[in-house]
């Protein structure tokens, strides 16, 4: 494994609110993420990680701080430059899925590759792209369903394909398991540490210290600042 | 992204909600639709009144009496024409073949115990059949030695004739008109209207019977039964301006008038119809502009459903700028499928409006001309009012935060 950060973050705050009145949301964090690694954000609500995970994601800016995502940094950027570098470095994955609904799958997963302004994929690269990642998820044979056609996990599924098509550096996963029971949450979990093993970095926020006990690394965060940061035991879940 | 694809997103978004978008597209149907139908009736009911003109009889001169040396009130003493003016016109203008001249007035006609009030009377001279292009049915039209003689002669309209006799043979018979008794000696062939006026519904008969018996004046002993109206046409390949000029002059010398105050003025039917048609192409436009109101409210109608449609696909909008969206694709999906929805709604309305029209002409009898312009002029503007009022929805959409976009429940 090497030591290069994927994201490295410098005293980034987030304030909310204008003139007196004002939160702020995140103090000052500061972290690094390396390429390969899979951690886990974890604290009560209102400590900030839903913040900090947006401005990971790009999908919104620091107030103050640096934000340095694969060597690019992205604290200056404007909303058109922040949705390229989601597009082409960024995989994510909610907790409520977010497919389009009445789309199929290998649909919902070719979604990023419309987006990509540099290389303009043909239908035909994108849907081989599409079906691969499907593939790699274990839905292959389920390429042609809609999300109502498929089971909570499935869908979760098809959303971690849809992460992977346009070969991210880095996977953003927002409580990938919150929506699921617990067979399914396993399933998705040990989806993660197979993609992990395949050298994919993630980054996993959650409430659920079970969940991030899967993790190597566990940034906690209280207040808008990092309480803690604890390295997990050598837990592996059997696939 | 690639037009294809938008332009692919977009009617998947429209035929998903199939009903919806159906609905949404009425107002713009209904608008497109009404444009093009408002102007294939205006347009047929100015071919109509062209016709009708051209009806009249061709090669027509009109001369009117106009009182410029009188004004209201003093019409017995002022100028203007009179009876005997005609007389000189048929005389002693060269390109007249025949000279037309009415009174009008109104009366009960009684034929045994069947009695009509406030029928319309014309009195006129020979030659209004061949000018006016009506044909006799039955008998004979009244004769110049009628017109001097003053004879009690009436000629029927066709649907007056069926309303006071039925099936029995008015020619012959007695007609009391007002308190005269007068004896019918022809019907005419049905006409039908021309403008506003009932042909089958007139009584026709001598003008001087008329001047004499129905619209006497104590005037006319010294200045001659007043005419408003001489119809003059005129022989084959004349000059019209030639003949215009030679009635202003007589008429002028004869009323002792310059030509700057005449009390009179001669118009052609070209005059007519080129008046006419100025009047119908006002019509037309307001008939059209508010075809557009139409055409707007339907616009509006889409920006209400797109703003609905950004509400319910907000997630829908952060899950596209979560995997790279960025705000200019997202009005561009937008804006694409408010046109979409127009230019559907459009062509769906030319096909209505275009099928409207012939229905409209088939069940209600009236004209209708399909103008092409029309056809452009709707679509163009369903386009138009679907870029216009699309715009701000997709707007809204491309400034959504992704974040809060994201969380929309």
């Amino acid at each position: 494994m090497t030591e290069r950060a994927i994201i490295e973050t410098i005293d980034i705050t987030k304030v909310y609110g204008m003139g007196d009145i004002s939160v702020a949301a995140l103090a000052g964090v500061s972290i690094q993420i390396h390429e390969g690694e899979f951690a886990a954000i974890m604290g009560p609500s209102g400590s900030g990680k839903s913040t900090l995970m947006h401005i990971l994601g790009c999908l919104s800016r620091p107030t103050a701080g640096q934000y340095i995502l694969d060597g690019e940094d992205i604290s200056e950027m404007d909303k058109k430059q922040l949705a390229s570098i989601r597009n082409r470095k960024l995989g994510f994955i909610f907790q409520a899925y977010n497919l389009l609904a009445r789309t199929p799958a290998v649909r919902n997963v070719t979604l990023p590759l419309l987006y990509n302004r540099e290389l303009e994929f043909s239908q035909a690269e994108m849907d081989e792209k599409a079906e691969a990642v499907l593939e790699l998820v274990g839905l292959g044979d389920r390429m042609h369903h809609q999300p109502q056609e498929l089971s909570g996990g499935q869908q979760q599924r098809v959303a971690i394909a849809r992460a992977l098509v346009n070969d991210p550096v880095m996977i953003i996963a927002d409580e990938p398991t919150g929506n699921l029971d617990t067979h399914s949450g396993e399933e998705i979990m040990s989806l993660l540490h197979k993609l992990h093993k395949n050298g994919a970095t993630i980054v996993m926020v959650t409430h659920d210290p079970e969940i991030a006990a899967h993790t190597q690394r566990t940034i906690h965060l209280l207040d808008g600042k990092v309480e803690q940061v604890v390295k997990n035991g050598k837990q592996k879940v059997q696939a | 992204m690639k037009p294809r694809e938008v332009i692919r997103i977009a009617w998947e978004a429209i035929t998903k909600n199939a009903v919806r978008s159906f609905l949404t597209m009425l107002g713009i149907i209904i608008g497109v639709a009404a444009v093009i139908i408002m102007i294939a009736i205006s347009a047929g009911t100015e071919a109509t009144i062209q016709d009708e003109i051209t009806s009249l009889g061709s090669n027509l001169v009109f001369v009117k009496s106009s009182f410029t040396r009188g004004g209201p009130g003093k019409e017995g003493l002022s100028g203007g024409l009179v009876f005997d003016d005609a007389s000189a016109i048929a005389e002693s203008v060269i390109g007249v073949k025949a000279i037309v001249i009415e009174q009008g007035s109104s009366e009960t006609v009684k034929v045994g115990n069947v009695s009509l009030a406030s029928v319309s009377i014309l009195g006129s001279t020979p030659d209004l059949p061949s000018v006016r292009d009506i044909d006799i049915e039955e008998g004979r039209y009244f004769s110049q030695s009628d017109i001097d003689r003053k004879q009690k002669v009436v000629v029927l309209g066709y649907s007056l004739a069926q309303e006071l006799f039925g099936e029995a043979d008015p020619i012959g018979q007695t007609v009391t008109v007002g308190t005269l008794k007068m004896t019918v000696i022809g019907v005419m062939a049905e006409k039908g209207l021309v403008g506003e006026i009932d042909y089958d519904a007139r009584l026709y008969m001598p003008i001087t019977v008329v001047f004499q018996k129905f619209t006497p004046s104590q005037f006319a002993r010294i200045v001659g039964d007043r005419v408003g109206l001489i119809y003059v046409e005129l022989e084959e390949d004349v000059d019209i301006d030639d003949v215009i000029l030679q009635i202003t002059l007589l008429l002028a010398k004869r009323h002792n008038v310059s030509l700057e105050e005449a009390d009179f003025t001669v118009t052609t039917q070209q005059d007519i119809i080129s008046t006419q048609a100025s009047t119908t192409a006002a019509f037309r436009s307001l008939l059209a502009w508010v075809a557009g109101v139409s055409l707007i409210v339907g616009g509006i109608g889409i920006m209400n459903i797109m703003l609905v449609s950004v509400t319910e696909r907000t997630r829908e909008i952060g899950t596209r700028q979560a995997v790279g969206a960025t705000p200019d694709d997202i009005r561009m999906q937008f804006l694409t499928e408010a046109l979409l929805l127009s230019i559907i709604g459009g062509l769906l309305g030319m096909v209505v409006g275009i099928g409207g029209s012939y229905i409209f002409g088939a069940v209600s009898g009236m004209r209708t001309v399909i103008v092409p312009s029309s056809i452009l002029l709707a679509f163009g503007s369903a386009a138009t009012v679907g870029a216009f009022f699309g715009y701000y929805p997709a707007n809204k959409a491309a400034q959504l935060d992704p974040i809060e976009a994201l969380r929309y429940e």
